[in-house]
């Protein structure tokens, strides 16, 4: 287990699991991005999972952080996927016009391990 | 329309844009706004005054509590000496891919604001100032 500021990032068999409990501020949202690419590199995870139900707001910043972590993780070969986005933050990203584009979401933590599951699994499958 | 409370805050740092959103928040709260206005003006301050540090590095904003005909209000004016922004209407009405956090900032503000009036002078500054009314209930 690592920690960038107060973001903890567990592993889970092959997946990490990062959970944001706190509100973010940009230069914890930087390292955050670094750390978990690094920690991805060093784990080998092959599944990445962003917990976002702590988060309150989501401005265009964060969610661009959030979704280039996403894309950066899948060009490394990872799945990943944002999970728990409160009705209040995706009706105002949508409102203003922001497109999470290149990351998969689910409602929740269990339903964003299990797409991850399904994922790693129809590639292997598909490997064969 | 009547000015009900007025507070002046600086914006020179990230601790103060985080700060303008937590005091927006509260009196969006405390007026009793539904948690999808509170995110809508909550996020659009972020975005407005993020600009602000990040375009114009300084610059204050004007937090007002308002009232017009019965409804409740509030209003948020940023305001720096950056810049100003050339082709306004570019920006405002170009899409996320084109122009960047700027463009996205401030066309998303407008689309989350009920009211939104820009006023930018090439070399000399930008005034935004946005408007959300609370719904009745």
């Amino acid at each position: 287990m690592s920690a960038h500021g107060s973001i903890p990032v567990l592993r889970i068999g092959s997946t990490l699991l990062a959970s944001i409990q706190v509100e973010l501020r940009d230069t914890i949202a930087d390292a955050f991005q670094e750390d978990i690419l690094q920690t991805i590199a060093k784990t080998g995870a092959t599944g990445l999972v962003i917990d976002i139900t702590g988060l309150e707001m989501v401005d265009s910043y964060v969610g661009r952080v959030l979704t280039n972590t996403g894309r950066m993780a899948t060009l490394m070969g990872t799945h990943a996927v944002v999970v728990g986005m409160r009705p209040v933050v995706a009706a105002t990203l949508v409102r203003m016009g922001f497109r999470m584009e290149g990351v998969l979401t689910a409602l929740n933590v269990d339903a964003g391990l299990a797409l991850v599951s399904e994922l790693i699994a129809r590639r292997h499958g598909a490997g064969r | 329309m009547t000015v009900l409370s007025s507070e002046n805050l600086i914006l020179a740092s990230e601790d103060d844009v985080m700060l303008a959103r937590r005091k927006v928040r509260l009196l969006a709260e405390t007026l009793g706004f539904d948690p999808f206005a509170t995110a809508a003006i909550t996020t659009a301050t972020s975005e407005l005054c993020r600009n602000v540090c990040v375009h114009a590095v300084k610059g204050t904003a004007r937090l007002e509590q308002i009232g017009s005909g019965g409804r409740t209000g509030i209003r948020l004016e940023v305001r720096d000496e950056g810049p100003g922004i050339p082709d306004i209407d570019r920006v405002l009405s170009a899409g996320q891919r084109s122009v960047g956090s700027l463009g996205l900032g401030l066309s998303g503000s407008r689309r989350l604001a009920d009211e939104f009036r820009i006023e930018t002078i090439v070399g000399r500054g930008t005034v935004v100032t946005v408007v959300k009314w609370k719904r009745p209930t």
